[in-house]
């Protein structure tokens, strides 16, 4: 079952995702990782918390990365949203997302898809990042299994190959 | 790092994981990704008060709410759960007592989330208020109200163990230093939320459940109890679970009430906890107090050690005799100590019962241990690494409490990070505020005795082949992250000589994989990868036994390289894989072989009570040191580096084990810096990831790993386990660091700033008194 109220008007969003236009009536109040989730049923946007706590449900929103879970969908209207399953095209992994599955910045996965989002948001806005830079555009995205050392190396790595 | 190689295997370069491009494009569903829209939405109704008689509970209202299908109490479930089977005292949904708050009380299926949510507000309790213990003390204070009655003083467990003899001990010791040292209780925080999806179908009777269990095994086991069915019609399946350490170790609560809910429903449920939920289901590292006391002579060598412990273990049984257990046990197994007397208390208190965590049992004595055994070594004015060298085992040997040691690494992993850090140069010599600190650590590869003793193989996997020429690995080993089924394939690709592609792991379903004890004790590798060698030897067999009748050879001449058949090594010609295939299945279709592992019965510890707990057949070892600086001003600690070494055995595959290593040193430093759940009244005010503060990237320290390879006898390939060993050296090593950098010894768990600044105010207060007192005289 979607989780959405069933009592809250409607109206029509008209949103751009993984780079397809697309108009779905929601919920005035639903939250954007809710409609990803149980409308669009792009499940690789992870809930880890009861809200902004873990960054695991991290999106791009016109370049940026924000929690999807922070963010009403009804919000986005006219705007370009990117979920983890839209890096991946013919469903060849990008080369972030290959670094990342190469260099082990994945043990269990489940913070991957936001720790990825996070990380191609800065690579977007800097290809040549340094450690510092890393950590910062990091700092809101937890992971409990690698330390993060190896995300870190993932990330150089991707940032390597590109340039 | 050793990279020499004594077993036969060609040493690979570091294998990412093999459902790694699942996780990395959002293609691996967990739990909650599962297809659910025709499922019902369960939640649970929990206890508002820590302690009290129910005196009325009444489902009805919830139950009569348009698109609520069904409302459970109690009473739809007479059965105990839990671990040990001499210690189940826990009921899914409370039964006349709720003994914490959050404890489950009901629960309903309907048709969506809002309804579910509105359900549990007309569900009506009323519950006589019992006295509640939130500290060990309170709770085994004479005149205590017992949480459960058969067990006097509030205390799970006590235990008394002694090896030695200590009196001598102590009296043949130049210094005997005793301390009081506490850690705060701690959570797993794996990012992924408990959640599971149960199908029960009315017409057949049976029931499906996926869950986040790092143990389908004994969820079966629970699930069938519970619910009075037979294990038969009972199917789990392990979709990806987003992290485990310790937290899905056991069955947990939710798991048997999404159950019980889709029976009663007829259908489908899904229930996925919030955050606030995880932390009560709980099942982690309990709040510790500990009294250590070691003795030493003048050269280093320790000559007696005497430790109390006391957990406080939460309102149920859990893992609790193993984890009370285990403290006493692992202080033995990593050095040479003549004589040890333990005491160990259990106690019930009314908050969310602990459990397991990575380094079960172990991390905090350890820490206690090393804490003390450091400050020793100061008042000899010796090395920190040289008092640990001076009490080093040598392997094989057997412990005082007849744990077996048969490869030991110790030794080397001390040499690799004093060399790595240039301990001899800079140790003393670091600017102000700036301290290196050491400490060792171990941890068992898998209980030797499992929890559930009934004398089967201890590990089984079978691998099936077919004309397609697909080796697939049939494994009831749960990863959760850790690369289980990587290994699983690595251990089949090496001993047949195919390539990995050509291994298919399936993994952790019941209805297809053979029974295993789970992702626990770290015994994965060492009992699920002999089980896989055997396996694939068994399997390799019939392929040359098909090569040498069609090539017309001897067995023994058969070699498979790049998979190719060939006669001998340097052959020409040989028969190819899919060749050898046809050949073998010919006369008899499809095969699927067994393989399996068991521990000796000498290997599972000594004959005292609770002497099978700390048994394994093989111990990994780590040493690390940790550079911090404190700021004075503000009692900040940051580290600044981490150089870790850890006795593995083998690495089968460095890069995961690279990838343990670094996880669990971190995890240790949450641990040691910022970790710590806190209740008030018995409500946790910890219950978010921004209040259980777990370390970010941005404090997160360099990890250097150094891979100490001591080739276990017993091990697959020579591995032991990689996943727990390091973790607890991290928080006196950090304490130590803290030590030698502003000259305090802090006891307590986690060293936060405000102890820090605490420790410091008080040494200029003593100070200043000292100089008022000599200025007065």
């Amino acid at each position: 079952m979607p989780i959405q109220s069933q009592r809250m008007r409607k109206r029509l969003l008209r949103i751009k995702v993984n780079g397809y236009w697309r108009e779905d009536a929601v919920a005035e109040n639903e939250l954007l990782v809710d409609f990803l989730r149980d409308v669009l049923h792009l499940s690789g946007v992870k809930i880890g918390c009861d809200g902004g706590e873990c960054g695991a449900c991290t999106v791009l929103v016109d370049d940026q990365a924000v929690p999807a879970c922070l963010k009403l969908a009804a919000r986005c209207e006219g705007r370009s949203v990117e979920t983890i399953e839209g890096l991946a095209a013919q469903a060849r992994p990008s080369r972030l997302q290959l670094a990342f599955h190469e260099k082990l910045g994945a043990q269990c996965g489940f913070c991957t898809p936001g720790m990825i989002m996070a990380a191609e948001a800065l690579l977007r806005r800097n290809p040549n990042p340094g450690d510092r830079d890393i950590r910062v555009a990091l700092s809101g995205n937890l992971c409990r299994c690698t330390g993060y050392v190896k995300i870190i190396e993932s990330i150089k790595a991707a940032a390597e190959i590109s340039r | 790092m050793t990279v020499s190689n004594r077993n036969g295997m060609a040493k690979r370069q570091g294998i990412p994981l093999i459902d790694g491009i699942e996780k990395v494009t959002g293609r691996a569903r967990y739990t909650a990704d599962l297809e659910h829209a025709d499922a019902l939405v369960g939640r649970i109704f929990r206890s508002p008060v820590s302690h009290g008689q129910i005196v009325r509970l009444d489902v009805s209202k919830a139950q009569a709410l348009e698109g609520v299908i069904c409302a459970i109490t109690g009473d739809d479930c007479p059965h105990t759960y839990g671990v040990l089977p001499v210690a189940m005292n826990e009921y899914p949904l409370a039964r006349q007592r709720v003994r914490y708050r959050g404890e489950p009380v009901a629960a309903v299926a309907a048709v969506d989330a809002d309804t579910a949510e509105r359900a549990l507000d007309l569900i009506e309790l009323e519950v006589h208020e019992l006295p509640a213990y939130y500290t060990s003390a309170e709770a085994r204070a004479s005149g205590a109200t017992l949480l459960h009655e058969d067990r006097p003083g509030n205390l799970e467990r006590e235990v008394h163990h002694q090896f030695g003899d200590v009196h001598q001990g102590f009296a043949a010791a130049d210094v005997v230093r005793e301390e009081s040292i506490s850690c705060a209780e701690v959570n797993h925080a794996q990012i992924e939320p408990h959640a599971s999806l149960a199908e029960y179908d009315p017409l057949t009777g049976r029931l499906t459940v996926q869950s986040v269990s790092q143990v389908i095994y004994y969820l079966h086991l629970m699930l069938a109890r519970c619910l009075e069915m037979d294990t038969s019609r009972i199917r789990i399946v392990k979709p990806f679970i987003g992290g485990g350490f310790g937290a899905r170790v056991e069955v947990l609560n939710f798991e048997i009430i999404t159950a019980l809910l889709a029976r009663a429903a007829g259908g489908k449920v899904m229930m996925r906890l919030t955050r606030e939920e995880c932390f009560l289901t709980h099942r982690a590292r309990p709040q510790t107090d500990i009294r250590l006391k070691l003795g030493m002579r003048r050269d280093g060598r320790l000559t007696a050690c005497e430790c109390e412990v006391v957990q406080r273990g939460g309102a149920y049984a859990g893992y609790g005799i193993v984890t009370i257990l285990y403290a006493g046990a692992l202080l033995q197994g990593i050095y040479d100590i003549p004589a040890i007397k333990y005491d160990g208390y259990r106690v019930y208190a009314n908050l969310p019962p602990c459990g397991a965590m990575r380094g079960h049992g172990a991390v905090d004595t350890r820490h206690a241990f090393e804490c003390v055994l450091d400050r020793m070594a100061r008042d000899f004015k010796l090395d920190p690494f040289s008092v640990r060298r001076a009490n080093l085992l040598h392997a094989p040997t057997r412990t005082l409490n007849d744990l077996m040691v048969n490869s030991y690494g110790l030794a080397e992993c001390l040499e690799t990070v004093e060399r790595a850090s240039r301990w001899a140069d800079r140790v003393g010599r670091l600017p102000r505020g700036k301290g290196l600190g050491m400490a060792c650590s171990h941890y068992v590869s898998g209980a030797a005795k499992p929890i559930h003793w009934t004398g089967e193989p201890h590990a089984v996997v079978n691998l099936r082949l077919d004309f397609d020429g697909c080796v697939t690995a049939l494994t009831g080993a749960a990863d959760i992250g850790q690369g289980s089924s990587t290994m699983v394939a690595i251990a089949v690709a090496e001993t047949l000589g195919i390539s990995l592609e050509r291994v298919r792991v399936v993994a952790a379903d019941t209805a297809v994989t053979p029974k295993d004890n789970g992702a626990y004790s770290s015994r994965i590798t060492f009992m699920v990868g002999n089980a896989a060698l055997d396996a694939a030897r068994n399997l390799k067999r019939i392929l040359i036994k098909a090569a040498a009748s069609t090539l017309e050879a001897r067995l023994e001449d058969i070699e498979c390289v790049g998979e190719v058949f060939q006669i001998g090594a340097g052959s020409q010609s040989g028969l190819p894989f899919a060749e050898v295939v046809k050949a073998a299945l010919v006369d008899r279709g499809p095969i699927t072989v067994e393989g399996s592992f068991t521990c000796p019965p000498e290997a599972q510890g000594g004959k005292h009570r609770g002497g099978a707990v700390g048994s394994t057949m093989g111990f990994s070892y780590a040493a690390l040191v940790v550079e911090v600086t404190v700021d004075d001003a503000t009692g900040l600690i940051s580290v600044d580096k981490v150089w870790t070494a850890l006795d593995c055995g083998h690495a089968i595959n460095p890069l995961a084990v690279e990838g343990q290593i670094e996880g669990s040193v971190w995890m240790g430093m949450g641990q040691a810096l910022t970790e710590e759940t806190r209740y008030v009244g018995g409500l946790p005010a910890h219950a978010s990831l921004l209040e259980y503060r777990i370390p970010t990237i941005a404090e997160s320290p360099p990890i250097e790993v150094h891979i100490v390879e001591s080739h276990d006898p017993n091990g697959p390939f020579g591995a032991k386990e990689a996943s727990e060993g390091a973790l607890a050296g991290f928080a006196p090593a950090l304490v130590n660091a803290v030590a030698n950098a502003i000259g305090i010894d802090m006891n307590d768990l986690p060293v936060t700033p405000d102890r820090v600044m605490e420790a410091l105010i008080e040494r200029r207060r003593q100070e200043r008194l000292g100089q008022v007192r000599r200025v007065a005289q």
